[in-house]
Order: C-alpha cells, then structure tokens, then sequence
C-alpha cells in the first residue's frame, strides 16, 4: 500500500498516529512543549472517525487514570504530557505495571528540576528507566530520534504493551517535538471491535461472560507470598523484554576507534558531530539507543573491548552515562558530555568534548 | 547539495512561515528537509526564528549552529546570527530598522528592502514572500515551479486564493535584491 507523505511535528506525528493506529482514547492535559499532541488531535476530530475518545482531563493525575480505566477495560489507550506533568502521573505509572496495564505515555521532555524551563532536555532519563514510582517495575522506553519514529513508534508501543501487558513511555524531547520533518504515514488500522478485544486482552475487564470467572484488575495484594510471586512474574517479563526486544542503530561504527552513546535529539547531534570529525580525520561512530530499557547491554559491552573511549551524550548532567559505564565495565573510558537546563549542544560541542575527554584524556 | 538556513526577526513578520514554504518547497521537490523553530515565550512578541535544511541527502541534525545562509529581518537577530554564518556563506537582510549593518570581510552580504517595498505596493501581507525571493535569486533551492506546490500544501484551503499575490510577492524580491559585498 502507497504511503502518503506530510510534513509534520514530532507532536503532530504522535497525534496522526494514535489515530491511524486504532488507538481507542487519549486523555491529557496542555503543557509545553506537546501542546500540539492534542491540538492535532482537537483538529482532526477523530471521534467523528474512528469513535476514538479525545478528552482534556481536569489534570495530569486524572489523565492517567483515566488511562488506567481504559487500559483495565483492555482498550488502547494513551497519555501525553512533559516533565513536570509526568512526574504527577508517577503514581498512575506504578499502578499501570502493578496491575499488568498496557499503555502508552508519551513524554516530550522539557528542562527542570520543578516547572524549569519550556525548552528541551533529557534529563528525564533516570524516573523513566529506574521507577519513577514506587516498586520493583520497569516501563518499555522507546527513545525517538526523528518525526518518523515519532510515529511508528506508536504501533510499536502497542505491540509491546499488549503482547507484555505492561506500560510503554516514548520518551521524546521538546526539539524532536518541535521540529517538522518529513513524514510517511500508512493506511488507517481500524479500532478493535468488541469481539476483537476479547480474543486480544482476554484478561480485560469488560462484561463477563457466564463461561469464565471474574477478571479483576489490581496492584494489591496484602498476601506477601503472593505478592513475591507476582513480583517474580514481573522481573520475568522484564528478563525477557531484556532478551528480546532491545533496539538500537549503529552509525559510522565498523572502523570507529571511539563511539558516542546518545539517543533521541543527542543522537542526531552526534550524527552531525561525527561528519565534523571524520572531516578531521577522527574515527568516531555512533551507538543510538532506540530502547532506554531494556538497555543495549551488550552491545555497549562488544564497543567497550574494541574502541579507545566513549562519549555519552545527552542533555542532562550525566544520567544515561551510568548505564553506559556499567555495561562498559571499565574496559574503556567512558566520559558524559551534555548541555541541560533547556540547552541544546552544538554538533561542535559534542566533537571539541570528545577531542579533550577522551582523545587527549 | 545541503543548505542550512536560519531565517530571523520579530514574531509576526511571517518568519516561521516563510521557512514552512520553504521546507514544504523543498519536500514537493523530493529533497530531504527540516524545520526547528524557537518556541515558547521569545515567539510572543519578542523575536522568533527558525532553522531550515534542504539536502540531497539524508539530514543529520535539525539542531544547528553554524549556518550556509543567514536572513535577517531585524537589529536584535543581526546582532545574535552574523556570527553564525560559515565563512563562504551568504547573509541576506532587510535594512528596515538595521542601524549596524554587518559588517564581515569573509561572508557574501545582500539586502532586500522588503518592509519598505511591501508597504509601497500594499503588500504587506506578503512581505515575508518578498524576502524569500530575494533568497531564491541568491541561491536558487528550490525552483519556482515547487513553490507553488509547497504554497498548495502548507496553506490552509481557505487561503489558497492569496498563492498568485504571494508568487508575485516572489518575483518582486528577485527583482529588488541587492548585493552589498560580494567575495
């Protein structure tokens, strides 16, 4: 099937996803810089459509939610916010993993701590791969690099969120939210029809049948053997996303004596940073996250036994760079470089941080 | 071919739109393109920009600081961007309201009187499309045919009867640019 093309935000891209994609309901609340998730949204009226449900909650709490509901009713349904709405929706998140919810919340991060600054950052990193909320749970953390990806990692999303039954944050940023591109945009796939969710989300909440006993969705359980064994079942999905379902994209790495780790709008930086360098002579490549968990462990591990150092880059004061150096295991200097509080690195940042870290090092 | 353009001035004058025109130009023509606005509070009666690329090739950052071609349509951001041009590199302004000129012996300098011409032929609505013909006759990126069909994509329907004022809007800036240092 022909794919038409737009020219569009990363925002806009989330928004004409979740509508070509079946998604049944989306709940949230304005905040810069994703506004426009919803505006697009608001403009395309897809509940005229597809039936897709679009509300404006009265807050980010009461987004996601809502999210729970819909979610425990075996619907596809989404969140999106920036940092400081995120962090209100830590509690729902926890909720969403402890109960076994598929979801999808989008996060175009934005510089803090507190409300911060509009403009973009990633220092986000850490509440969206090590909890953010309370409890041993782990969220699948798509990091989007393009408008593209803005988009098809939306049907991802809800593959992985069905097929683990488990919360899925895209973890953008405001620049790659903010930038138009070019983007393909593929045939509507229908909403599920009732007989569709049962087959699909048999453990969904919604009517029971005379023929099977209540399906209850909850994170409770006072009975603490139980509650050990559920966590052990949920550490076991995490071990096999691990397994399974990391992504990554290798750059300009088959002859590359150093590499940068980035990922989302670092990673294009750093695209543009290793054209500069290779204009120098410097063989320098790319690792680009896709996924944040599960984390390319070992593929941060083979670049560690091969190059001369690494170059973490992403804008925070160094949060990423802690995974890295754990699957690096001290077989390489890794050094963190990155700009934060809502400002972007340059490309020639990113080349003249590598060349005094770790090259003359 | 890759053409890193900043596009600078006061919110309103139709900055963030002209460089939609202009990326939406260079999609139709099968060229690979980006667009990064300044967003938030500098765009609400402050200054505004946007950062554009056109390339033959796959763009690897939208994010970028160092540009092919500079245009400028106001003192604050001749001030912030002159600097930013590679050397080589044109820079192209509207002399409106400039009271420091640029003033670089290594870049290649145009100006275009488009507040004033604009407000001559009435055209003020068009204003930022002057400007953007006074850019394509110093470096031609897109060619006309394409603009037009990028006018098509990135107007709404309801403004599809202004698109031949803006073509002449076009035309107009081709015509009344001028060079002001050339290497």
């Amino acid at each position: 099937m022909a794919k038409e093309l737009k020219l569009m935000k990363g925002n806009e891209a989330i928004a004409e996803a979740a509508i070509r994609s079946g998604c049944d309901g989306y709940f949230g609340y304005p905040i810069t810089p994703q506004s426009e998730v919803m505006e697009h949204l608001m403009i395309e009226k897809p509940w005229e459509t597809t039936g897709m449900v679009v509300l404006q909650a009265e807050s980010e709490t009461s987004s996601i939610n809502m999210v729970y509901g819909g979610a425990g009713a075996g619907k596809k349904v989404m969140t999106s916010s920036s940092s400081p709405g995120i962090s209100l929706m830590q509690e729902g998140l926890t909720y969403l993993a402890g109960a076994e919810l598929p979801a999808l919340v989008v996060n175009v991060v934005r510089g803090g701590p507190g409300l911060g600054t509009i403009q973009p950052s990633q220092a986000d990193y850490f509440q969206a791969v090590k909890g953010g909320g309370h409890g041993d749970y782990q969220m699948y953390v798509l990091a989007p690099a393009s408008v593209q990806e803005m988009y098809d990692f939306v049907f991802l999303g809800w593959e992985i969120a069905f097929k683990y039954r488990n919360p899925v944050m895209i973890l953008s940023d405001g620049a790659i939210g903010q930038v138009m591109e070019k983007l393909y945009v593929g045939p509507h796939i229908p909403r599920w029809t009732e007989e569709e969710l049962r087959k699909n989300a048999p453990w969904a909440s919604c009517g029971k049948p005379a023929d099977r006993d209540h399906n209850i969705i909850t994170s409770l359980d006072l009975d603490s053997a139980k509650q050990e064994l559920h966590n052990h079942k949920l550490q076991a999905k995490y071990r096999e996303m691990e397994e399974k379902e990391v992504l990554f994209e290798t750059i300009n790495c088959e002859d590359a004596e150093y590499i940068f780790v980035a990922y989302g709008s670092s990673a294009r930086i750093a695209q543009k940073a290793i054209q500069l360098g290779r204009e120098k002579g410097i063989k320098v490549g790319l690792l680009r996250l896709i996924t944040l968990f599960p984390f390319p462990k070992k593929q941060v591990a083979e670049f560690s036994k091969k190059v001369k150092g690494m170059l973490a880059v992403e804008m925070s004061a160094g949060q990423m760079v802690e995974d890295v150096r754990l699957a690096a295991e001290f077989r390489c200097p890794v050094e963190h470089f990155g700009r934060y509080g809502g400002i972007i690195h340059t490309p020639h940042e990113v080349l003249e941080a590598l060349e005094e870290k770790i090259i003359k090092g | 071919m890759t053409e890193e353009i900043i596009i600078a001035g006061f919110g309103g004058q139709g900055v963030l739109s002209m460089g939609k025109i202009l990326a939406y130009s260079g999609a139709m023509q099968d060229k690979e393109v980006s667009w990064m606005p300044s967003y938030g509070p500098e765009m609400r009666g402050g200054t505004a920009n946007v950062s554009v690329i056109i390339s033959d090739e796959r763009i690897s950052s939208p994010i970028i600081s160092q540009f092919d071609t500079a245009i400028i349509l106001n003192q604050q951001s001749l001030d912030k961007f002159e600097k930013t041009v590679k050397p080589g590199g044109v820079l192209l302004y509207d002399p409106n309201g400039v009271f420091n000129p640029p003033t670089r012996k290594d870049i290649n300098i145009y100006k275009v009187a488009a507040t004033e011409k604009a407000s001559e032929l009435g055209m003020a609505k068009v204003f930022n499309m002057i400007v953007l013909g006074a850019f394509l006759e110093v470096k031609p990126v897109v060619t006309e045919e394409f603009i037009e069909k990028g006018l098509l994509k990135s107007l709404p329907e309801r403004h599809h009867k202004m698109i031949p004022e803006n073509l002449k809007a076009v035309q107009t800036g081709k015509t009344i640019v001028e060079t002001v240092f050339e290497l």
